[in-house]
């Protein structure tokens, strides 16, 4: 239904309005000079909402501007609705991550859905086909209700949007700690793929070019969602009106339809209607352009009457995209739009003047200068101050828990670290995604990387999600060269090269001096990652204010990480796969216990600081993983991390296909037993190869300067796991292991009466 | 020789179909707008998986009464090859084209992995590259389908060998583990009275190269072989009567009541 908005009494703006729409006073004071007016009522609103942290970046911008964006391979960097690399013969990959975490707190099931559905959007409106979603998922201990609740729902969330778009769900991670108990972290990346010839943008270019709103109708849904991504998660507030409602069945209509209008090239740009709706895809479409738009909320159909253009400019309706289409090219782009069964509507032209101007039939209520709106939003640079209780925690003395333990001791801490939920088989979450739809899934979940087909070129795209908070927490830059180090391993093991990343960094409240430590020394950490590893940031996505009244989530900056594997056929798996394989370790086993997993799981100890990390070194291992892979040299290669050496070499092992194999391994050390075991020492990897192949490893590790040991062999089927280290053995029956590894997961999930709504 | 597969909004599976046929077994896949009334000379039919009409009602009860299938369902009762995976499953029954009926998964959730079915009839256009009692693997990716119908259906299905596949364990038995959604007897893919429609709710479709198994080539090669046998037989006889005015849908419950829905709206 279109017709003309509800004419809105006039609102008088006093400060306490403004304060409410998230502006301090100097910031309006900047509002009053942009316009040399006072604002009107929506355009209150619009500023909020591009001036909010979701949009405008305050807080962030000054920072994320020191982090590398360019490289051979970087099509298209940040600023767009997602980063493209150039994967070689014409071929181009377009990935992106996002948060949905508020939203994802207060209604798990459509949190999660339409974070799904906000970045394939993001992905297809480059002209790229999705192709995968990995999700990074982070709750509280699920010894609590309420954490199970929202892994329950989360899952669901992210399943039925993905499997019914027919994009699958290929890896990512689950952790669980109490400071996400409130609070979780639901980052979802999506990469697809896209012929360059065919890469789209976000521009609004041509004077008189129409804009058209295309897909679902506009409704009262979300307003101000960008601004509830803006607060902390107060006790009684009920957000629920603010998050949207997904519907995956019109967003794969949506898909289909525009690409269907890139390819018959009827568009000259087009962008999802995602945070902030109309208001943000329309200014920052112009704003990209160096042009201005021209807008009539009355022409924009709406699912009420009723609406004012203040609730149409900030509705975030889900699976809406605004488009400009070429001239001439109205009715075909309609005829297309009618195909899909999908709604279209011109609801404005290009102009040149510079304006974001809106109009309500004949009323002009939108009047603003466009790159003001879109690029001159306040930023803040404030001091950060480490929190003394963390520099506490990062000191703390652990040497009494690296020491000597017995057998039993050893063994009884495997079988506690792989019923972690952390760390155990993620089988009961990802057996919920359809994960092979597409037929591009040649490495799914439970993997080190997921490993994708790049379309029939013979080569593979292969992506990693990765963080580790506790890290970040006790030592943000360190922590955050680790996430950089693991997500490039990850990628490496596959044998694919890892080239870009994308970024979602979750943290709490900004104007607090120690989260704002966190934060700035996490993204310089990111930036030497990233330099080190020759992998630059194509775009990603800040998430701040993620905190309750318990305080805020571990810092948390996942990584998605990007590589490219030339030989398909040449993929390394991360499992053994061959009884009789030879097992190598590459790296170094330090004493480092330090932010471990053994600490949290087995002593509950939060401390300690996390391990060295060497990015030259990591560096010279992505070399020799790629290297390796390419000559075919390994049969499987598996990164070392959380749980140390001993949970790497129980994952290799349970992990196959067919079942567990069996492993004898010893690794002579001067590290201490329960370090040598659990530690979580880093740039290590563990290896199989063909017992001919072991002097070539071996070769190769020592020319790329890497240590390197032979410490074991893979048996048959069904025997025993034995893993032997400064004067301790853990030897246990596989059958063991494997059922604590697998039913960790559904046996806190599926006994559950508990589920609350 | 054309094989059709019928996109409908929100088929999901139409492009793994088309390579499946196309590049797996090197026949020419063309695609069939769930609009149109027009079967374009196709000698086999897909029914591909997805969420057709975004499984709203009950997946498979609207894509039912699309255009296409009224020729469809003509073309099927002249005897011309139709295959329904998943989703297309789902449709066949909903359009009473195969007894029974896909409900919600015993563990109410979706479950995708890779399963092993046992191919119990080498006799029907899709499984006759196959012999009996051979165990394919290939993945299952749904929420429903969990293959229900009563006592006597069943009876009929097992006593007319029209179970055509069953998930089986690794030793090649129906156990209640192998079972991934509480399907009666393990079904897991039947054929009508005719021997020519079948319906199956794993993805055969995804396995058809050395890179990620191929497994369901089988099902693409037997029905490339059984067209051609057929020479211009039943499948150009029905093309014929697809061309001509819609033939009359059979009358199921779900027809009748969908009428009667349909009567009674304002």
């Amino acid at each position: 239904m279109s017709g003309s908005a509800t004419r809105a009494p006039v609102i008088e703006i006093t400060p306490e309005l403004v304060a409410d729409h998230g502006l301090a006073p100097d910031e309006y004071e900047q509002i009053l000079e942009i316009l040399g007016r006072e604002p009107t009522f929506p355009e209150l609103g619009v500023f909020s909402a591009m001036w909010s942290e979701h949009c405008g970046y305050k807080n962030s911008r000054p920072h994320l501007k020191t982090l590398p964006t360019e490289g051979p391979l970087v099509v298209q960097g940040p600023g767009e609705n997602a980063g493209v690399i150039d994967a070689g013969d014409g071929w181009g990959v377009a990935f992106k991550i996002e948060s949905h975490n508020h939203p994802s707190a207060v209604e798990p099931y459509q949190g999660a859905a339409t974070g799904s559905g906000g970045i394939l959007r993001d992905v297809f409106t480059m002209g790229a086909r999705p192709i995968a979603i990995l999700d990074s998922l982070h709750f509280g201990s699920l010894d609590s209700p309420r954490s199970r609740y929202l892994l329950d729902g989360v899952v669901r969330g992210v399943g039925d949007y993905g499997n019914c778009v027919g994009v699958p769900t290929v890896g990512g991670e689950a952790i669980f700690d109490p400071s996400y108990e409130r609070n979780p972290i639901i980052n979802v990346m999506c990469l697809g793929i896209l012929r360059l010839e065919d890469l789209m943008r976000g521009k609004a270019e041509g004077v008189g070019n129409a804009v058209m709103a295309v897909g679902a109708k506009t409704g009262r849904d979300g307003i101000h969602g960008a601004t509830f991504a803006s607060e902390e998660l107060d006790e009684g507030s009920d957000s629920r009106p603010q998050v949207q409602v997904g519907d995956p069945f019109t967003e794969k209509l949506l898909l289909e339809a525009s690409l269907e209008l890139i390819e018959r090239d009827l568009l000259v740009g087009i962008q999802d209607m995602g945070a902030a709706g109309l208001t943000s895809s329309g200014a920052e479409m112009a704003a990209r352009s160096g042009s201005g738009i021209d807008i009539d909320v009355a022409l924009v159909p709406v699912r009420e009457p009723g609406m004012t253009p203040y609730e149409i400019l900030l509705s975030e309706s889900q699976e809406r995209m605004l488009l400009v289409a070429k001239p001439e090219c109205e009715s075909s782009v309609a005829e297309v739009l009618s195909k899909w069964d999908l709604e279209a509507a011109v609801v404005g032209r290009v102009t040149d003047d510079g304006f974001f101007r809106v109009r309500d039939g004949g009323e002009v209520v939108v009047e603003i200068p466009v790159q003001p709106l879109v690029n001159e939003c306040p930023t803040y640079t404030r001091e950060g101050v480490e929190d003394p209780e963390v520099r506490r925690l990062r000191a703390l003395d652990i040497a009494e828990y690296s020491g000597p333990i017995s057998d039993q001791e050893a063994a009884e801490a495997l079988l506690t670290l792989l019923d972690s939920p952390s760390l155990a088989s993620c089988r009961w979450i990802y057996e919920q995604y359809d994960t092979t739809v597409g037929t591009n899934t040649v490495v799914g979940p439970g993997s080190d990387a997921a490993v994708l087909r790049l379309a029939d070129s013979g080569r593979g795209i292969a992506a990693s999600l990765d963080c580790n908070g506790r890290y970040v927490y006790l030592e943000p830059r360190r922590g955050a060269k680790i996430a950089m180090a693991e997500a490039a391993r990850n990628v490496a093991c596959s044998g694919a090269r890892p080239v870009a990343i994308t970024n979602c960094l979750n943290f709490g409240n900004p104007l607090k001096a120690g989260t704002y430590y966190h934060f700035t020394e996490a993204v310089a950490g990111l930036g030497e990652g990233c330099r080190a590893l020759s992998t630059p940031v194509t775009g990603g996505n800040v998430s701040f204010y993620n905190e309750t009244p318990d305080g805020a989530v571990y810092p948390t900056p996942v990584i998605g990480m990007i590589g490219l594997l030339e030989h398909l056929d040449r993929v390394v798996p991360s499992c053994f796969l061959t009884p009789g394989s030879t097992v190598v370790l590459v790296g170094e086993t330090g004493d480092e216990l330090g932010a471990s997993e053994y600490l949290a799981a087995c002593h509950g100890v939060v401390g300690g600081a996390p391990p060295q990390i060497d990015l030259e070194e990591a560096r010279r291992l992505v070399d020799f993983l790629v290297e390796a892979a390419e000559r075919q040299l390994v049969l499987s290669a598996h990164d070392c991390a959380e749980g140390g050496l001993a949970v790497a070499l129980a994952e290799c092992s349970l992990g196959g296909p067919d079942g567990p194999l069996a492993v004898e391994a010893e690794l002579r050390t001067e590290a201490p037993a329960a370090a040598a075991l659990f530690g979580e020492s880093q740039s290590r990897v563990v290896l199989s190869c063909d017992p001919v192949m072991v002097e070539e490893v071996v070769a190769l590790a020592a020319e790329r300067e890497l240590p390197v040991s032979v410490i074991g062999s893979v048996g048959p089927p069904n025997g025993r796991f034995r893993l032997a280290a400064a004067g301790v053995q853990i030897d246990l029956e596989l059958d063991r292991i494997h059922d604590v590894y697998r039913s960790a997961l559904p046996g806190r999930m599926e006994k559950q009466a508990g589920l609350t709504t | 020789m054309k094989i059709g597969i019928v996109r409908f909004p929100g088929s999901n599976c139409d492009q793994d179909c088309h390579r499946a046929v196309d590049e797996g077994v090197g026949a020419e896949a063309v695609y069939l707008w769930h609009k149109s009334h027009d079967l374009e000379g196709c000698r086999a039919i897909l029914l591909p998986g997805g969420f057709s009409y975004g499984d709203h009602l009950r997946a498979g009860a609207i894509a039912r009464f699309s255009p296409i299938m009224r020729e469809v369902i003509a073309f099927a009762r002249d005897g011309g090859p139709v295959l329904g995976i998943c989703n297309g499953f789902q449709i066949l029954c909903e359009a009473g084209l195969l007894p029974g009926a896909l409900v919600r998964n015993d563990s109410l959730r979706f479950r995708s992995y890779p399963v092993r079915v046992r191919v119990e009839q080498a006799d029907t256009p899709f499984t006759s590259e196959y012999e009996e009692g051979d165990v394919l693997r290939m993945p299952i990716a749904h929420g429903e389908g969990q293959y229900v119908a009563d006592r006597s259906a069943i009876e009929a299905l097992e006593s007319e060998r029209r179970v055509i596949f069953r998930y089986v364990d690794e030793l090649g038995q129906p156990t209640e583990e192998a079972n991934p959604n509480g399907s009666a007897r393990n079904i897991a893919g039947i054929c009508d009275e005719g021997r020519r429609v079948v319906g199956l709710m794993p993805h055969p479709e995804r396995v058809v190269s050395n890179l990620l198994g191929a497994d369901g080539l089988g099902v693409f090669h037997s029905l490339i072989g059984s067209v051609r046998a057929t020479g211009d037989g039943t499948a150009t006889q029905a093309l014929e009567a697809g061309d001509g005015p819609a033939a009359q849908a059979p009358e199921t419950p779900a027809t009748q009541a969908a009428e009667a829905a349909e009567a009674s709206a304002p």
